[in-house]
């Protein structure tokens, strides 16, 4: 079931004028934001399909970076975060894509700081809701319903086990699971994990401090 | 509390002797783990959003579109029903059609809005519901109650087929707005379950094969007129259902008939602004001037 809520029908709450390409976009560049963790300094934006033929128009280019400011779909703020994102030192930068992607909504991000960067891709399904496809060059479906732990770890036998046993001496439920990787033996895997309940930061450590877990990043 | 189709949904009403707002209502707690006030508060808030839409668009002065394609229009149909002229559609259908249209002309002035289900389509539910309130001098309870019905509705629809322009047409997108609203109007007016479905499904029929064909591909022309009109197929759709009118086909076949005509619609058509009136010289010169460059 690709709806699950009533508020996915009657709802979000959102500034105008297009669930898809401006409540959706926003979404996008908040899940990206909480995944790199941080106010990037630099954003490249890459739009793609009727996001790039039609952003002017929907806003979605001032939605995306409400989003990455931590604006939620309605707050007024977005109307001015281009503005908003030029004070606060964040800088971007827009690229109309003219390659076909598989979703006619499709935002690539590229977020950066000193510390690190992250790429985030996202699109925008219909009625407000979104899906992150990608993550670094991993694969992956996120839609940011429930919360998720993406864990970066070795791709090695038992690291799942560990991770997983953490979990349920937490008593915490695995709602859904993916594993990715952009190739065998790359050694590097993602583990994203949609859990019932929320995730504290006593869990997180555990789980940070398990051999073979490289990074942890809590989509909340 | 689960149901996936139209028919499951009305099924469960009935059995349970509940109506469809309290069935979506308790299904959403059980889903979610949430109490009933926290679901209800929720759905009140988004009540309270739609009339400050609504007020909003009846009132403020100059409201226009960052494109100037649309604004002022709900006000125009306020303004004509006060010169008390003669109305040939009625003073109940143009109250709807101008609340249906001031909350879609605030959604393109990038105001705040509620998606039902679609920001594209926000005007129909809120025009309906606060004009069927005003006529049957409904509470608040009874409107928040209509949202929910509204809400399971689109829920079997999207389950099912599809809500969106970019995805169905417009048949998905207003198309789907307006058949949730006439099923929830009944409820209000104190139909059945098996009412609602009834309305959902001669409303939904007479959206079926519409495209999306938005001017410069935005939400504005010709989506703004076509709130207004599903504003309008919703109350008489509903009052057709409250006569114990029954649709021939049932509901859950014609949103199977939605899916299947959205699926074979040409992309041109589908929100892309390549087809329809988007592609007429007057669309394509709009375009031109919006953007400042060919379509």
């Amino acid at each position: 079931m690709k709806y699950r809520s009533v508020f996915d029908i009657i709802g979000p709450v959102m500034i105008g004028p297009s669930s898809s390409h401006t409540a959706g976009a926003a979404r996008i560049g908040s899940a990206a934001r909480s995944l790199f963790g941080r106010k990037p300094q630099r954003v490249t934006i890459t739009l793609y399909g009727s996001f790039a033929k039609t952003y002017r128009g929907h806003g979605t280019d001032i939605a995306i970076v409400g989003g990455l400011l931590g604006f939620d779909t309605f707050d007024e703020r977005i109307v001015q975060s281009l503005r908003i994102a030029h004070d606060e030192g964040v800088e971007v930068t827009f690229i109309e894509s003219d390659e076909t992607p598989d979703h006619p909504n499709t935002a690539r991000l590229l977020l950066e700081d000193e510390l690190g960067t992250a790429e985030v891709v996202g699109i925008s399904i219909g009625g407000g809701k979104m899906e992150i496809v990608e993550l670094n060059g991993f694969e992956l479906r996120l839609s940011g319903a429930a919360p998720a732990l993406l864990i970066m770890h070795h791709d090695r036998y038992g690291a799942i086990a560990k991770v997983a046993t953490v979990l349920a001496e937490n008593k915490i439920n695995v709602g859904y699971m993916q594993v990715s990787r952009k190739e065998r033996g790359t050694h590097q895997a993602l583990m994203i994990i949609e859990t019932d309940q929320s995730v504290d930061k006593k869990v997180q450590g555990e789980i940070e401090k398990l051999e073979d877990i490289t990074s942890l990043t809590v989509l909340s | 509390m689960e149901f996936r189709t139209i028919a499951e949904l009305v099924e469960l009403a009935e059995t349970k002797e509940l109506p469809i707002s309290e069935v979506m209502i308790q299904k959403e707690m059980i889903a979610f783990d949430r109490s009933r006030e926290e679901v209800v508060n929720q759905m009140a808030g988004h009540l309270d959003v739609m009339e400050k839409a609504i007020e909003r668009g009846l009132n403020e002065e100059g409201l226009k579109s960052p494109s100037g394609l649309s604004g002022g229009d709900a006000q125009k149909i306020r303004a004509h029903i006060k010169k008390g002229g003669t109305l040939l559609s009625g003073a109940d259908v143009l109250d709807t059609v101008s609340r249906s249209m001031s909350v879609s002309e605030v959604n393109a002035s990038m105001g705040t809005i509620i998606a039902t289900p679609t920001a594209g389509a926000c005007g129909i539910l809120p025009g309906c519901v606060f004009t069927a309130a005003e006529r049957l001098q409904a509470d608040r309870e009874a409107m928040v109650r209509a949202l929910f019905v509204s809400g399971a509705m689109g829920y079997c629809i999207a389950n099912n087929s599809f809500i969106s322009g970019a995805a169905g047409g417009c048949q998905a997108e207003v198309g789907s707005a307006t058949a949730m609203t006439a099923a929830a109007v009944v409820e209000m007016a104190g139909g059945t379950p098996a009412q609602s479905a009834q309305a959902l499904a001669i409303a939904l029929k007479n959206m079926l094969g519409l495209v999306c064909d938005p001017v410069a591909g935005l939400v504005e022309a010709p989506c703004v007129k076509r709130n207004a009109m599903g504003g309008a197929i919703a109350m008489v759709a509903a009052d057709m259902a409250m006569a114990g009118i029954e649709s021939v086909i049932p509901p859950d076949e014609v949103v199977g008939a939605m899916f299947r005509i959205g699926r074979d619609m040409p992309t041109s058509l589908k929100e892309t602004a390549l087809g329809g009136l988007a592609a007429t010289p007057t669309g394509k010169r709009l375009e031109k001037r919006i953007f400042g460059r060919d379509a």
